[in-house]
């Protein structure tokens, strides 16, 4: 109860805060849990579309670091001088088509369960992250333009806020289906909620995440930094279903 | 249940409360007594914030404070944090959304007292000092009592606004409103779950106040 009387930080002290694109939600989770129990330190994460998260930090919001679904949004960030450095690629992210228990929508790497279904007139409402904010969205909708689906779904699609979003769409069967974060549907509590295929990455352009450090970076932070580079990090990363940067 | 949250949202509802009630008993007042030049606009602008999107007035106050502008850049070498994702600026925000739930209850409070009590305090030699605090803030006192009950549950239930001009910072600007949106997205239903019915019976027990202290405030008394 003591809690709820104190008043709010910011007003006395700031923890360190992290910003990281919402498909990182697990994965990240995890890696800050797995730093905190090594190092005995604990980062604040906030989660959202790595778009959201960039005007943000132009806004002037005290995040420390900052974690992208792509490189573009970070590098858009060292182009206006709040990043200490370039950065680094610390995970290359990988699309899924999901459908849900109980879909009509039978899931394919082609898509070609997806065009049958649409040519059908079957598909109610389909989920992806809105591609102006969230790079997945954007890898979305290369991967249905590169299969010639993009100007019949148009109107069909549902637009998450960000990619944690959309898969929240296509997992509690609110959408037919959606292109989703694979790595959010390893996770167990979403992994039986439906079927998935693998997009190749071919479809659309790599989903190259990069990370920086920002300005105002403190030691903390920084060391966690170099954690995500480090091999505990890298493992819980290809566990949650990322590849290692090539 | 997010406790920084609610205890975000408590302190944001107090000092929203703190910020506007004595403003609001100043201004409402002013309306209900006084008849000037372009009242009209003055009370069409007081009102605004009840029909404008919270978006709107995110977008302006990210505009005016955000790191990019000139006052931003001002108030942060002021106080060395820029006022967006502060608590500090979650309050302002709130205060002005806030103006209408203030203001209007306040008025009609006070414009339910009958101009011949004001009269006959006058004539009894009250000072207009003596009159305010003993004869007509007391009568208006259910209607002050409910713009405050309105703002705190008006605040604890603000979303768009919280969530563009504070940015979901845990233990900073994360509400409990804004809490709720984040577990969805962290697909925690059970979290998000206590904390929604946690919301609705504060809202529901708020409006059951208001509503037993307007009933006690209708017409039919004096």
């Amino acid at each position: 109860m003591l809690r709820l009387f104190g008043l709010p930080d910011g007003v006395t002290q700031r923890p360190p805060t992290i910003a990281a694109a919402a498909n990182l939600n697990f994965a990240l989770t995890e890696i800050a849990n797995q730093f905190e129990r090594e190092r005995g330190t604990r980062v604040e994460v906030v989660f959202g579309a790595s778009g959201t998260l960039t005007r943000q930090i132009r806004d002037g919001a005290p995040f420390e670091m900052f974690l992208a679904a792509d490189e573009e949004f970070p590098n858009q960030l060292t182009a206006a001088g709040l990043t200490r450095d370039g950065g680094a690629v610390y995970a290359i992210g990988r699309l899924v088509l999901f459908a849900p228990n109980g879909s009509r929508l039978k899931v394919d790497e082609r898509l070609d369960g997806l065009s049958r279904l649409l040519n059908a007139g079957g598909v109610t409402r389909f989920a992806i992250a809105n591609p102006e904010v969230a790079p997945y969205g954007r890898a979305a909708e290369a991967t249905l333009r590169k299969h010639g689906l993009w100007d019949p779904i148009r109107s069909r699609l549902v637009l998450g806020d960000s990619i944690a979003q959309a898969a929240q769409f296509a997992t509690t069967g609110n959408a037919v289906g959606g292109l989703i974060a694979y790595s959010l549907v390893k996770e167990p509590a979403l992994a039986d909620k439906g079927t998935y295929a693998l997009i190749p990455q071919t479809d659309h352009p790599t989903l190259r995440q990069r990370m920086v450090l920002l300005k105002q970076a403190t030691p903390v932070v920084a060391q966690f930094y170099h954690y995500m580079q480090g091999p505990a990090a890298r493992a819980i990363l290809v566990k949650n279903g990322y590849e290692a940067p090539r | 249940m997010d406790w920084a949250a609610l205890r975000i949202s408590l302190w944001l509802g107090a000092g929203t409360i703190a910020i506007l009630l004595p403003l609001g008993v100043w201004f409402g007042r002013l309306l209900a007594v006084r008849d000037f030049r372009g009242k009209l606009l003055v009370e069409a602008l007081v009102t605004v914030p009840l029909v404008l999107p919270p978006t709107v007035l995110g977008f302006y106050l990210l505009l005016t404070f955000g790191a990019r502008s000139p006052i931003g850049q001002a108030f942060q070498s002021l106080v060395g944090h820029p006022l967006p994702f502060s608590f500090q600026g979650l309050l302002l925000a709130s205060a002005i959304a806030n103006i209408p739930f203030v203001v209007q209850p306040i008025q009609r409070g006070f414009e339910a007292i009958p101009s011949d009590v004001r009269d006959a305090a006058a004539c009894c030699g009250l000072t207009p000092w003596q009159q305010f605090r003993r004869i007509e803030l007391p009568l208006a006192w259910p209607g002050v009592l409910t713009a405050a009950i309105l703002t705190f549950a008006h605040t604890l239930g603000e979303f768009g606004v919280v969530l563009m001009v504070g940015g979901n910072l845990p233990g900073q600007t994360r509400t409990l409103s804004v809490a709720i949106y984040d577990r969805m997205q962290a697909f925690d239903d059970r979290s998000a779950g206590i904390m929604a019915a946690t919301l609705l019976a504060i809202s529901v027990a708020t409006l059951m106040t208001t509503t037993a202290l307007s009933r006690r405030m209708s017409p039919s008394r004096g």
